[in-house]
């Protein structure tokens, strides 16, 4: 179900903890697997983590599949809902919001013809608003599939990144 | 992001040169000399806790506990596995220095990291990074990498009997996990709900067993404390709060950023630097300590010293350092709205008062935001926040509190005018 890349990786997660605290690995190991899906899914739907994709990696990491579903869903940067090609994450916390995230978030939004929460039509751009990230001096921040993060998304900024991601 | 540089984890570090994060440019610093002075010189462990106790380190993270007495906490004579923890899960709004410092100085942290493993016997370490910044935790993986081809990481440190690993470990979108007990159960590969204390972390920590957290930069300040002096670090603050201290500004300045300056220094002083009000409007409040800490009045800010005590005396809390300003033109009740809306999505619903009570505290303000506020909401804020505060496993609840009081206090006929007129005393506008 994943690559054999992917899993190696695993391994390197796996490899970090003591041998008999493998569970602690579940946390890399399911964006590993998020990750590939992201990368070779063609829908909105293939880009999400599942039930079949966590059980496979609770199975491979050594721990009850309803162990890694808790984890999944616990943690918001885990996609458990079908999701676009480029996931676009605008904070909108207070400090953000007071050097225009809110703003860059609508902008977006207007851009793109869709409300925060919602996925465009040709499954390309999903937009969300998130908590803060840790870099509210850089605001407006934008992150683009949970590990890009771009910093100062001025207006311009904004058509330029989503220019690029067509 | 720019990072204005005058104290000890910065001093040095010339972050527009893009390898000033590697190894060789931290060698070059002066980096690394700690650990081989106390490895050369065989320095007893409780000596090196006794010097990080003299410096006056308080932690970084938000509570602002003497690292050193945290460091004494763990049993010496322990006989299985002990543990040092980094909290590099940096998600308190307005906070934003620790990735700064993974970012541009990732060995600083790292050797802060071994030398607390020497002095309190572990074998090994982990750094937990807050999953958004994904891309520091992957350049701190590769400065791990250059620390243990280095053989500063490993068994046998530089040819000693000391063996110390420090491995990476990320978060994945959970506020909560900042909170010490979370973050451990988070480590442990599960759910990041705070854990009842006590037992505390010294006692039971990760993988039941005796564990030290600090914030990254506590760690990143222990080299200086071990090189230079314990004394010399206590006089770049003021006593009892001795030390540089990043503060994070954010919010209507016109340079926000990172600052690394004494603790002590005129919080006017730090606005200067920061470039001082955007559009040259007029200061209204500030959060001098991140979301959690109670918000002041501008005009009282201007009168204090940027240090524990001063703060504490005025109200509020010093907490990460990080320093949210607002101009007049802010609705004091539009912005506790987005705070009482992130504490509300951010309770991790493992205490009943936390998990109801920050829902119900949203509501309320949302409504009174919105004009639809009722007579006697302000008294059913103070009424929820009571059976919140002190209620809970964690202080998340007494987090989402704090904020509602203060702001409510300061700054009442906002709210009082809002319920009653239906119209905003501000006309607010995100910009």
């Amino acid at each position: 179900m994943l690559s054999a890349q992917s899993l190696a990786k695993i391994d390197y997660e796996l490899a970090k903890y003591p041998a008999d605290q493998f569970r602690s690995a579940i946390m890399g190991a399911l964006r590993i697997a998020l990750v590939e899906r992201r990368e070779t899914g063609n829908t909105p739907e293939e880009r999400c983590l599942n039930a079949d994709v966590i059980e496979f990696v609770a199975n491979y990491v050594g721990i009850p599949p309803v162990a890694a579903y808790e984890v999944a869903t616990f943690y918001n940067m885990y996609d458990m809902k079908p999701v676009g090609k480029y996931k676009l994450t605008v904070c909108t916390n207070l400090p953000c919001a007071l050097q225009g995230g809110v703003n860059a978030a609508h902008y977006i939004g207007e851009k793109l013809g869709i409300g925060i929460g919602e996925t465009t039509a040709d499954g390309k751009f999903t937009l969300l608003e998130g908590e803060c990230m840790g870099a509210c001096g850089d605001a407006p921040v934008l992150l683009v599939n949970n590990h890009k993060m771009c910093s100062f998304m001025t207006r311009e900024a904004i058509d330029k990144k989503l220019a690029e991601l067509e | 992001m720019a990072v204005f540089v005058n104290g000890v984890i910065f001093e040095g570090v010339d972050t527009a040169t893009p390898d000033c994060w590697r190894l060789e440019a931290y060698m070059a610093r002066g980096g690394y000399q700690a650990l081989k002075k106390i490895l050369d010189n065989k320095i007893p462990q409780e000596d090196v806790i006794a010097e990080v106790k003299n410096s006056g380190l308080r932690g970084r993270g938000g509570a602002g506990f003497p690292t050193g007495l945290k460091w004494s906490f763990m049993p010496r004579s322990f006989p299985g596995d002990k543990y040092v923890v980094c909290n590099t899960d940096e998600g308190e709004p307005g906070t934003f220095k620790d990735r700064d410092i993974i970012i541009y100085n990732p060995h600083a942290l790292i050797e802060g990291m071994i030398i607390a493993g020497y002095a309190m016997g572990c074998k090994a370490g982990y750094n937990y990074i807050h999953g958004e910044i994904f891309e520091a935790y992957e350049l701190f993986e590769e400065a791990l990498d250059e620390a243990r081809k280095a053989g500063l990481l490993g068994q046998n440190i530089l040819g000693t009997d000391f063996s110390f690993d420090l491995f990476a470990h990320h978060g994945y979108g959970a506020y909560i996990c900042g909170e010490e007990t979370a973050l451990l159960e988070s480590l442990e590969g599960k759910k990041g709900q705070p854990r009842f204390k006590p037992p505390f972390p010294a006692s039971f920590g990760l993988y039941g067993k005796p564990t030290t957290i600090n914030n990254t930069e506590s760690f990143a300040s222990v080299p200086f404390i071990i090189r230079d002096g314990g004394q010399k670090f206590l006089e770049a603050g003021k006593p009892n709060n001795g030390g540089t201290k990043l503060f994070s500004i954010s919010g209507h300045v016109n340079r926000p950023g990172n600052y690394e300056i004494p603790l002590g220094t005129p919080f006017a002083t730090l606005l200067e630097m920061a470039g001082g009000m955007k559009d040259g409007k007029k200061l209204k409040a500030v959060i001098p300590g991140g979301s959690s800490a109670p918000v002041l009045p501008g005009d009282v800010m201007m009168e204090l010293t940027m240090d524990y005590d001063s703060i504490s005396k005025a109200g509020s809390m010093l907490g990460s350092g990080a320093v949210i300003v607002m101009n007049e033109d802010v609705c004091m009740v539009k912005a506790l709205e987005r705070l009482a809306y992130f504490y509300h999505e951010e309770s991790c619903g493992q205490c009943t008062p936390c998990r109801e009570g920050t829902g119900w505290l949203y509501k309320v303000i949302h409504r009174i935001a919105n004009g639809e506020g009722r007579d006697g909401d302000l008294e059913l804020l103070e009424s929820v926040g009571n059976n919140m505060a002190g209620r809970t496993i964690c202080a998340l609840a007494d987090a989402a509190v704090f904020p509602v009081r203060s702001f409510t206090k300061h700054f009442r006929n906002e709210f009082e005018h809002l319920i009653k007129h239906k119209k905003a005393l501000v006309d607010h506008k995100w910009c």
